[in-house]
């Protein structure tokens, strides 16, 4: 095989490996979005927090160890247990539905009827304090992710060797794929068609169509926002899990993880802030075109480093056309 | 009542900011933010050796030591702000630990008489004395440790490195590039061909580069990375394979934090250090005395001995020797930061003076000077072992190669001297 073609393969393939890394943070973002019209900044952040809760209760972590170090004299270092990953991330799925209510509770039901600015200045509030308090929660130092189905089954690191010696024998070339990246392919492709199904064939799940389309309808009809509301937040918070699990699994889980919300903006608004298949889509085009650009033009021309240029150039030129994104409702209003 | 209260803010201020009397030795920490692993545990040893002194020595020279905190997280603006703040406190010298805050700094400082350590980071060619009189960069720079990655990889070849490829992987920004002139003048004079990759901030998304390096198969990768950056490239590197002893990172890209979550995969990587790492050193045993067991420390104490706690220590240990001798010089206990900068200027630090400190070989041997404000460019080479989690220095401290690195010392020091109206001169 043509050498050079191989390398665009190769590109490509991690492009959308890529992108469906992105898609699974974007997806936070449309859930809460779509139903409350909220562009929830802490998104990221929730990411982070989901990840470090994970990680403590892996590990068997005091929450707020060093605070109450701190205030009581005492010198508490852990529980001193571990506990097993599902059973953790079961927990940790909790503490993401507590969160859910308490933002519920304690924000945004107080700015019910405001103006879109002034809830997205509230998430914005969100994501400080949500950072504040992952930090007094679990300490700022960074963690080892390791989540494992059993003791020796864990998410995989590294090259799909079965994959680079396959395409080696059949083309003379050994592609490279990361095993982790195969695993959140499935995981997305997954998530995506258990939001649908739940979205499609439950009653809350219609119920949150219901809100996203009319809120007011919806609450005519006996839909209680506020249920669906912490229900939408929960479910942000678990993809946000997901997402803090697949992104911590490469990098360690670290404060810097909340800024994997960056490489979910050029896909919401290339793909639509309301559409869960334009979440996967933007996501896939955006991981693909700015792999695509370095590998043929950035690295070769222009010194290289200009993926996160080109994602958000992409992203402006499809506002440019196409403000609602490839598939977000447009906005028609009458004069 | 408002007399009252005009009091108790009087008392808060006052309960706040150091006694006059004290050494003050400002940090400026970012325990918080994305950069927040590393800096917690350079915080963290600065403070204990100070601490330390306190406990033990009754501080220096007499004088007890304050070390007043400001959260930078990272932040050039909230650096700034915290210079600012902290000016009025006596601080003897500023160490931001931060290339950007440093570099808002140095016109700052050197208006304001008060001297700026930045070892292993911050502007290069600070170097030169007779531009920057108040900035410091001893014991080495990021041009030194270009030069010694590079030479130890000709100690590595037998002394040629002829068609050899490397590639440079490093944080797109001002503190990533800076090797970049220095690799291209080595490579000019040892005939190695020079890839060099850009990776955006933060770094966590790191495919295209990795992919280029595998179709490009250079015989080694040098990094210049800091934060999330490290680990991801070093995931990627066991990913694609690349052998980890032929990887080698800058000091900022070789602590623990940077290779535990890669796991056995991050076995024989290497990065270079101006210090040496490790706890065993009898310095420790008094520092777990009068410091850790007796409850005093800034962390937890468990991070003594990490490669960035080493780093503060070791950055906090300059400045006190630099106390001493400015103590010395001027014939007064209570010095200035006008006389901490002549303190710095002439300090001297030989393996006598470090095995009396209770760190024997933990750093180099260098002289500073009104000249030479960055000693002699002694960089050693350490590498991981993933089995037993813990750093091993594997060479002694190497000289870089100052014909290279002087010439652009000079030239990049000229520039600012014009661009700035600063006739060189000591002073």
């Amino acid at each position: 095989m043509n050498e050079q073609l191989a390398f665009t393969i190769e590109v490509f393939a991690n492009g959308l490996m890529a992108g469906v890394l992105y898609a699974l943070v974007a997806l936070g973002f449309v859930l809460i979005y779509k139903a409350s019209g909220i562009f929830n900044y802490a998104q990221g952040v929730m990411a982070l927090f989901a990840a470090m809760t994970l990680v403590g209760i892996q590990n068997g972590q005091v929450p707020f160890v060093h605070l109450i170090n701190a205030i009581f004299g005492t010198e508490i270092h852990g529980f001193g247990w571990t506990v097993p990953s599902f059973v953790a991330i079961i927990l940790t799925v909790f503490v993401m539905i507590g969160l859910a209510w308490a933002v519920q509770r304690f924000v945004f039901r107080h700015l019910v009827g405001q103006e879109p600015i002034i809830l997205f200045m509230a998430t914005i509030g969100l994501a400080y304090f949500l950072e504040g308090v992952a930090d007094l929660m679990w300490g700022s130092e960074l963690k080892t992710l390791t989540v494992c189905a059993t003791e020796s089954v864990c998410l995989p690191q590294g090259m799909n060797m079965w994959l680079e010696t396959t395409t080696y024998e059949a083309m003379g070339y050994g592609f490279f794929i990361d095993n982790l990246d195969i695993v959140a392919s499935i995981i997305a492709a997954l998530l995506v068609a258990g939001l649908v199904m739940f979205a499609q064939y439950t009653k809350q799940g219609r119920a949150m169509r219901a809100v996203a389309d009319d809120h007011q309808a919806a609450l005519s009809v006996g839909v209680s926002l506020n249920f669906i509301w912490i229900l939408v937040w929960s479910l942000a918070g678990f993809v946000a899990l997901v997402a803090g699990i697949m992104w911590g699994a490469k990098s360690g889980v670290q404060f810097s993880l909340s800024l994997i919300a960056l490489k979910a903006l050029p896909v919401l608004m290339l793909g639509g802030f309301t559409s869960i298949p334009g979440a996967i889509v933007g996501g896939l085009i955006i991981g693909v075109g700015e792999k695509m650009f370095e590998f043929l033009i950035g690295a070769p021309f222009l010194g290289g480093a200009t993926e996160n240029w080109f994602a958000y150039m992409l992203a402006l030129v499809f506002l440019v056309f196409r403000p609602q994104g490839l598939f977000g409702e447009k906005i028609i209003e009458r004069v | 009542m408002k007399y009252k209260l005009g009091t108790l803010a009087v008392a808060a201020v006052m309960a706040a900011s150091p006694v006059l009397a004290d050494l003050v030795f400002p940090s400026l920490s970012y325990r918080t933010g994305p950069y927040a692993a590393g800096g917690i545990q350079f915080a963290d040893g600065y403070a204990d050796y100070f601490t330390l002194l306190n406990e033990r020595d009754g501080g220096i020279g007499g004088e007890k030591i304050q070390v007043p905190e400001c959260e930078t997280a990272y932040n050039t603006e909230k650096g700034v702000e915290c210079y600012e703040s902290l000016k009025d406190s006596g601080g003897l010298v500023y160490q931001p630990l931060s290339t950007g805050i440093t570099y808002q700094l140095i016109p700052k400082m050197t208006a304001d008489d008060i001297p700026l350590l930045t070892s292993g980071l911050g502007r290069t060619s600070a170097k030169n004395g007779n531009v920057f009189s108040h900035i410091f960069n001893f014991p080495a720079n990021y041009w030194d440790g270009a030069s010694v990655a590079i030479k130890y990889l000709l100690d590595e070849n037998g002394g040629d490195l002829k068609g050899k490829k490397v590639s440079l992987v490093y944080h797109n920004s001002a503190y990533g590039k800076e090797p970049i002139r220095t690799l291209q003048e080595l490579s000019k004079k040892h005939g190695f061909d020079l890839t060099e990759v850009p990776v955006d901030h933060p770094g966590q998304e790191q495919k295209s580069q990795w992919l280029q390096i595998r179709r490009e198969k250079p015989d080694y990768v040098i990094m210049y990375g800091w934060g999330v950056m490290n680990q991801v490239a070093i995931q990627e590197a066991i990913n694609i394979r690349f052998p980890m002893e032929n990887f080698i990172g800058i000091w900022w890209s070789g602590s623990e934090n940077d290779v535990l979550s890669a796991g056995e995969g991050a076995d024989g990587y290497k990065a270079l250090t101006f210090h040496n790492v490790g706890s065993n050193f009898p310095l420790y045993d008094d520092l777990k005395k009068y410091v850790v067991d007796a409850g005093k420390a800034s962390g937890a104490g468990d991070q003594v001995g990490s490669v960035i706690y080493n780093r503060g220590i070791y950055a906090a240990m300059l400045a006190a020797e630099s106390a001493k001798t400015a103590q010395e010089i001027h014939g007064v206990s209570n010095i200035t930061p006008s006389q901490m900068r002549d303190g710095m200027e002439n300090l001297s630090m030989t393996e006598e003076k470090m095995v009396a400190l209770g760190m024997p070989n933990f750093g180099p041997e260098f002289q500073v000077s009104c000249e030479n404000h960055g000693g002699n460019g002694l960089v050693a080479v350490t590498q991981w072992d993933a089995k037993a989690k813990e750093w091993s220095l594997i060479t002694d401290f190497i000289e870089s190669d100052q014909e290279v690195i002087q010439a652009l010392v000079d030239e990049d020091s000229q520039a600012y001297a014009s661009e700035n109206n600063i006739a060189p001169a000591c002073k």
